[in-house]
């Protein structure tokens, strides 16, 4: 309890402490809004809950880690991601999602969480169970005294991280294929009786899925560490920020992620780092809850 | 402390004269069977075949120098293993069939303290004595076990010397051990809630205070909240602990964040890797270490700390390249209690022997070795080593230091 | 009951007396096995037979652990005392104690798990389809992070209960007893109950819920009582483990949720969910698989499971019993008409 009003005390202590706390929370918050966004995709086209969300970012990660090890320059980690996640991407739907895809919410759920133990297991035994990261070997900016550091490494994934939604943002709005992602959402039925290909669409969605979550993974292995089994930090938070925002909601999608980012600082600053996954987990709650009492005074449940 | 000397001083000048006789001595000798559980496969397979190569790389340096002498017979030991696969219930049975079925009256101990809590209770039942060379957690030593005891220091001391070398140096400025401020990051697991429970002790022992007290996620890659609170409260000693993530994500970040604290102390640097990972992020960091072969310690049997590495390298070559893990010298050492308890207690009798190594006092290559009534050994200190220019350099205790302490860091 | 049935489970209860006697090497296998045919059939209870799948169920399993130490504690010392003690004081039981302490936590543990079960139950049951599923499975990773920040309990340290007194064998036969009995009595109790009005009630919950609260089914009280019977029986499992295990933390032994806590499904589901034997021989199935490749698939035994489970899931997800009752409907009593392409309806 000391501990607590005493880290409460630092905040107004050292105002300039808040700042820092929320940048470094909106950078982080980037990274979990594109998880996030990838999830919102799945879950609102093909009604797929990907529990291997995470396991994808980690994946990505390992990929640029093991080229940068190569001797590529680093950068190129995450565009290599991409494309490489986008691939392993396809062939996991076409192995598991598309025979999941018209089942019952369940199976998705259990599905794709046989596929995350697979994936985190087979990446343990690729490239062993030691945290790795990778050192670009930037200076860090500091402002306001030192309080405030911003390392230029975490500058750039930030900047990665808006240019790769930007993509996918004018991506899903004006390209063909977009809009039939769009079309497919709204109504598969009446999006294949328009001639639209939903196989395709949904083949296309998940690999983008993936590839996203794999150029995220890329970032985050500049910036903090990795390891074969952190992949369900990932996936957690991804399902808050959904489930906060709901689907199909950018902008909401954005929000919620870097409000979640700062939310978790905060709380971490104040209870604690030992209390960040409990933080993130009953936001979720405090969500559905939330959500639940909107639902009962129209008289319906959070299906 | 003097009859051991001379007993395995005799060993000593055997192994020293000429090799053929040391066989043929060997040959005469009967097999004296000890029992292991060990880990050769699962998670911890690399450190349970660490542990085995160093029981082994004992097992024939004690035949080398004519074997065991108990009374007047002469024994070498056999070790019968089993595979714990890294699991305790395993583990557990496994010991019992090495006590039912094989009839060993002497166990080896496991990787781990996890295994050494799920297999210490069944050698108690039956009352076998087991010398540990891989358990450090202090929970094994609260049990009132009798016939369990660790050659290793217990993981409470990893990084309490860190204090010691903290109020030492305060004295040194001027100023009193308990204006020193400390904080501490441990990972919530028993092995580091050990390492703070040690900490604090020692820190309270002198007054020091402690400003920052948290527990570290299993799941860390981001300890920047923390990072910051130093920041403000500018502690004069930062105490990390969190296996290899731990280790990696506070260097990293130190770094980022040009945190300057006068005295940084982490554990599982090594393991990590953290030099060659993160360069001159991690210079003037402290890690501590069970043992490093650059230490003064020497026996009859092994050598030097020094010579055991050399030997050690040269009869497994795969370790050539390599740095001798800790793991493996005190395994060698466990099995070097054995052979001089059995040599005091001159009987194959178990609880003459068992007697006899509760009486152990003896200096060997890996340390000095003297068990508490509750089985630790209370004789060696675990050591800290700095990261200077990339080289780990053996700083504390200051009768082993090789080189002087670089303080404050930055 | 027919001769043939009574015969079935004369030779059944017969087999599972027999069994540690007969393997003694396997007794903690088996009594695993009991744990796994115990967390599935409870899980079956509301995932199979009413609709709500849980993947928070291991809540009740870690919080059975902690509340049966505790007790089991409490009645010999303080427990911030012991549970703080964790550098240096001895703490010894006497067999009085010991038993005493494990009878009354384990008794506790049921209760207060169901007790758990409606609290938490009034405000899940509002949730349907994956949010239910999300939302059991966040109380459980929340209870997990929680409790290893809790040091009255030992925080990440864990709890380290007493070792049980006599003869090492004896109380492997005492945990497996334990398990097999009350495993038992929760399968006599799922066959009678799922014959009642109660169990049919439930099974209209599954099929529709607004039809069947239509009908003037009170569905929550349905619901939060199902699943306060199975979180009893998964709260004595858990206090029975405490002891069995000896020492558990919270994160990897008590509120496992990625490894116990998903398998009772995938048992479920790979021996046929809203069955009442299905739970049973798909925990059996899964207990030998996981036994094999825990000891001949060494390494890859992680990614052997994550294949079964998408295969289950994916391609099988009627499971053993389901694909039994296409097959040979007959065996329950389905008449069958032969429809004109020979294909079998139920």
């Amino acid at each position: 309890m000391d501990q607590i009003m005493g880290n409460l005390g630092l905040l107004f202590e050292f105002p300039v402490v808040n700042l820092k706390i929320i940048i470094d929370g909106v950078m982080i918050g980037a990274l979990f809004a594109l998880a996030a966004y990838g999830l919102a995709l799945v879950w609102g086209v093909m009604n797929v809950k990907n529990l291997a969300q995470g396991d994808f970012v980690i994946a990505g990660g390992y990929i640029a880690w093991w080229v940068a090890g190569l001797g590529v320059p680093a950068l190129f980690g995450v565009p290599l991601a991409f494309i490489i996640m986008w691939g392993i991407g396809w062939v996991i739907y076409k192995l598991v999602i598309t025979r999941v895809i018209e089942r019952d919410l369940f199976t998705s759920l259990l599905a794709t969480f046989g596929i995350a133990i697979m994936m985190a297991q087979l990446l343990n035994l690729m490239f062993g169970s030691d945290t790795q990261s990778v050192n670009l070997g930037y200076e860090t900016l500091f402002f306001f005294d030192g309080f405030v550091d911003v390392p230029i490494a975490k500058l750039i994934g930030v900047c990665m991280a808006t240019v790769l939604a930007i993509c996918v943002i004018v991506f899903m709005k004006f390209s063909r294929m977009g809009q039939a992602i769009r079309a497919t959402s709204q109504d598969a039925r009446a999006a294949r009786v328009l001639g639209i290909d939903t196989e395709k669409v949904y083949a296309f969605t998940f690999s983008l899925n993936a590839a996203i979550c794999g150029a995220a993974g890329a970032i985050i292995v500049m910036v903090w560490v990795i390891q074969p089994f952190y992949g369900i930090t990932y996936a957690i938070r991804a399902f808050v920020i959904v489930t906060a925002a709901g689907l199909g909601n950018l902008p909401g999608v954005i929000a919620a992620g870097l409000g979640i980012g700062a939310l978790e600082q905060y709380g971490s600053h104040i209870f604690g780092i030992g209390y960040q996954q409990a933080i993130a987990v009953l936001l979720l709650l405090l969500v559905l809850v939330f959500r639940m009492i909107q639902q009962r005074r129209s008289r319906q449940v959070l299906k | 402390m003097t009859i051991t000397r001379t007993k395995l001083g005799v060993l000593g000048v055997i192994a020293g004269s000429l090799l053929f006789a040391g066989q043929a001595n060997a040959a005469e000798c009967e097999d004296l069977v000890l029992g292991a559980a060990i880990s050769l496969t699962g998670k911890y397979a690399t450190n349970g075949i660490h542990a085995q190569n160093g029981y082994e790389f004992a097992i024939k340096k004690i035949d080398e120098a004519g074997g065991v002498k108990v009374g007047d017979k002469c024994y070498n030991f056999k070790v019968t293993y089993y595979d714990d696969e890294s699991k305790g219930d395993r583990g557990a049975t496994l010991a019992e069939r090495l006590i039912n079925q094989d009839k060993v009256q002497y166990m080896l101990g496991p990787y781990s303290s996890g295994l050494t809590k799920a297999i210490a209770p069944v050698t108690e039942k039956y009352q076998i004595p087991m010398v540990e060379a891989e358990g450090a957690s202090r929970s094994l030593f609260n049990k009132g076990y009798k016939y369990l005891f660790a050659v290793l220091s217990t993981s409470e001391q990893y990084l309490a010397s860190a204090i010691t070398l903290a109020a030492e140096q305060a004295e040194k400025e001027g100023k009193k051990a308990s204006d020193v401020k400390v904080a501490i990051a441990v990972e919530n697991d028993p092995f580091s809630l050990d390492i703070r429970a040690g900490v604090m002790e020692d820190a309270a022992k002198v007054g020091m205070q402690i400003v920052i007290d948290e527990k570290l996620p299993r799941d860390l890659s981001d300890m920047s909240s923390i990072l910051t609170k130093v920041k403000l409260l500018k502690p004069d000693v930062l105490i990390v602990s969190g296996h290899s993530k731990g280790a990696a994500t506070a260097v990293r970040q130190i770094g980022e964040m040009k945190i300057s604290v006068p005295m940084i102390a982490l554990t599982h640097c090594e393991a990590a890797d953290v030099v060659g990972n993160f360069g001159d992020f991690a210079n003037d960091i402290l890690c501590s270490t069970q043992w490093a072969e650059t230490l003064t310690y020497k026996d009859e049997l092994f050598g030097s700390a020094a010579e055991y590495d050399t030997e050690f390298k040269s009869t497994y070559t795969e370790y050539a390249n390599k740095t001798v893990p800790y793991q493996t010298a005190q395994a060698s050492a466990a099995v070097y209690v054995f052979a001089d308890a059995f040599e005091r207690a001159g009987t194959l009798d178990k609880e003459a022997v068992r007697d006899a190594i509760a009486q152990t006092d003896l200096s060997t290559f890996y340390g000095d070795i003297r068990f508490s009534d509750a089985g630790n050994n209370i004789a060696k200190p675990m050591v800290l080593r700095q990261i200077q220019n990339g080289e780990y350099k053996v700083v504390a205790p200051s009768a082993f230091a090789s080189d002087p302490l670089n303080w404050p860091r930055n | 009951m027919t001769i043939a049935k009574t015969l079935l489970y004369a030779v059944l209860l017969l087999i599972i007396f027999a069994a540690p006697f007969l393997f003694p090497d396997f007794r903690t296998q088996l009594a695993t096995l009991w744990l796994m045919i115990i967390v599935a059939l409870t899980w079956d209870m509301t995932g199979g037979q009413m609709g709500y799948n849980s993947l928070g169920n291991i809540f009740f399993y870690g919080t059975g652990m902690y509340a049966c130490a505790v007790v089991g504690i409490a009645i010999a010392y303080p427990v911030a005392e012991y549970t703080n003690a964790s550098g240096g004081g001895i703490y010894k039981f006497t067999d009085t104690q010991y038993f005493l302490g494990a009878a009354l936590g384990i008794l506790f543990a049921g209760v207060f798990c169901s007790l758990c079960a409606l609290i938490i139950g009034y405000f899940t049951f509002s949730l349907r389809g994956p949010y239910f599923a999300i939302g059991t499975l966040g109380v459980a990773i929340a209870a997990g992070e929680l409790v290893s920040n809790w040091d009255f309990v030992g925080g990440g340290q864990g709890i380290a209960l007493p070792v049980y007194p006599n003869d090492l064998d004896e109380g492997k036969l005492f945990f497996y007893f334990l398990f097999a009995g009350t495993g038992i009595i929760l399968f006599i109790f799922l066959n009678w109950m799922y014959k009642t009005r109660f169990g049919a009630a439930i099974n209209a919950i599954r099929d529709d819920e607004e039809k069947a609260e239509a009908m003037g089914i009170h569905t929550l009280r349905y619901k939060l009582t199902t699943w306060a019977i199975a979180a009893f029986f998964v709260g004595v499992a858990g206090g029975i483990s405490a002891y069995q295990l000896i020492h558990f933390e919270p994160l990897e032994t008590a509120y496992q949720t990625i490894n116990l806590g998903i398998f009772m499904v995938v048992c479920v589901l790979l021996g046929g969910k809203g069955t009442l034997w299905g739970p049973i021989i798909g925990a059996i199935i899964f207990q030998v698989f996981k036994e094999v490749t825990w000891n001949y698939l060494l390494g890859w035994q992680w990614v052997a499971l994550g294949a079964l489970i998408v295969v289950t899931v994916v391609y099988f997800q009627d499971g053993i019993m389901g694909w039994l009752k296409h097959t040979k409907p007959e065996w329950f009593g389905i008449r069958v008409e032969k429809s004109a392409d020979g294909g079998a309806n139920s």
